[in-house]
């Protein structure tokens, strides 16, 4: 039989001094071939932007990590991936910590121009197709916009893990 | 698996209420997620005096000089190697360097309260820094937090990224603490609890302690609880 893992605890909120390093949102160069920006927005149950949030991307080499501002914003800049492999669409992986965050939240985000991909894809098939959009970035000028919810109508798939 | 991780909904922690996601996790089968293999931490630059929180600035941070060490294993108890180990906490004080830390207890200049360090071969890492004090905050009237240091580790893969604390043997104030309270089994809550060692202390120099830390891991059987 295994060692239990430590138990997590919240990311508490300053971390602002410690987690971020120079150019941690940006796992690629932005003008770099097939670079993506994605932009979003971390949000409560009640609406508000969360300010003392921390997201992570990754994706195969790439990782990046963006703290929110005060208006619960973030932003990455990452290689827009590959399909993996059995089916799966193009995703990023998306870590979430927070204040009030006792464990971390991971969630997917796809991508908006791969349609036929994300309808043959296991893991949002997984997912009730009302919550599905959840999921999926949209195409705001140029800029992919991924908003997370950790509550309410709206609320982000998120995935056990 | 015995899992004593705590819930996302804890009321006593007054932040989880409107943070907390309300459905359920949406469970996929093991293989497709699970062990996405974790990133590459190349961009992460890890010098070597970054475990040493007492050498960041000119002159040494008032406090009482700590080492902390310990290994981080996978949960069949062999050692994670060469896996980023970030470690963040408040001054001697119980105050923070960041700026919205409003607590009135005076900053040190000669502290920034933040370290990175990798495991070695063995999976062990060390920390050389002093003890954080206890601070209060508002969670609820007279709340105050155990003395703790943040820890944040990545491990192989998807599954085994963790963020969580290590708190001090014998501080009265766990049994006050919805954060510490929120893992309900007293044997999970241990496992956040650092072992003082003599063999770790340095003579005349700084107090040690132990502590081990276990990430889910690739060949994790799991079992029914």
């Amino acid at each position: 039989m295994g060692e239990p893992p430590t138990p997590s605890q919240t990311v508490g909120p300053f971390f602002s001094f410690a987690l971020p390093f120079a150019g941690d949102a940006e796992a690629v160069e932005p003008g770099a071939p097939g670079a993506v920006r994605i932009e979003g927005q971390l949000i409560d149950g009640a609406g508000d932007p969360v300010p003392d949030g921390l997201l992570e991307a990754w994706e195969g080499d790439q990782f990046a990590r963006c703290g929110t501002d005060p208006e619960g914003s973030f932003h990455f800049v990452v290689r827009k991936p590959a399909p993996g492999p059995d089916g799966h669409a193009p995703h990023l992986t998306i870590t979430v910590f927070a204040r009030g965050l006792l464990r971390h939240l991971t969630t997917r985000l796809y991508f908006p121009d791969e349609d036929a991909a994300n309808a043959g894809d296991p893991a949002l098939q997984a997912v009730e197709p009302e919550r599905r959009h959840t999921l999926i970035a949209h195409d705001d000028g140029g800029v992919l916009r991924f908003d997370v919810r950790l509550q309410g109508e709206e609320e982000t798939v998120f995935f056990a893990v | 698996m015995i899992d004593f991780d705590p819930p996302y909904l804890h009321p006593d922690y007054r932040s989880t209420v409107l943070r907390a996601p309300a459905r359920p996790p949406v469970r996929l089968p093991e293989d497709w997620f699970h062990h996405a293999p974790g990133p590459v931490f190349g961009r992460v630059r890890v010098g070597p005096d970054d475990h040493d929180l007492t050498r960041q600035h000119r002159g040494e941070p008032i406090g009482e000089r700590i080492i902390v060490t310990g290994r981080v294993l996978d949960s069949d108890g062999r050692p994670v190697r060469e896996t980023l180990v970030e470690i963040w906490q408040a001054n001697a004080a119980g105050r923070y360097v960041e700026p919205r830390d409003d607590h009135p207890a005076p900053l040190d200049p000669n502290f920034t309260g933040a370290g990175r360090c990798l495991t070695d071969a063995d999976g062990r890492y060390r920390f050389v820094t002093v003890k954080p004090g206890a601070y209060p905050w508002r969670n609820h009237p007279n709340a105050w937090r155990p003395a703790h240091i943040h820890f944040s580790l990545f491990g192989s893969e998807l599954s085994s990224r963790l963020v969580t604390q290590m708190y001090f043997p014998g501080d009265p104030l766990f049994a006050h603490d919805p954060i510490m309270q929120s893992v309900a089994d007293p044997r999970g809550r241990e496992r956040l609890v650092a072992r003082f060692d003599l063999d770790t202390t340095q003579p005349e120099w700084a107090l040690g302690y132990q502590w081990d830390i276990v990430l889910r891991g690739r060949d994790a059987t799991p079992m029914e609880s």
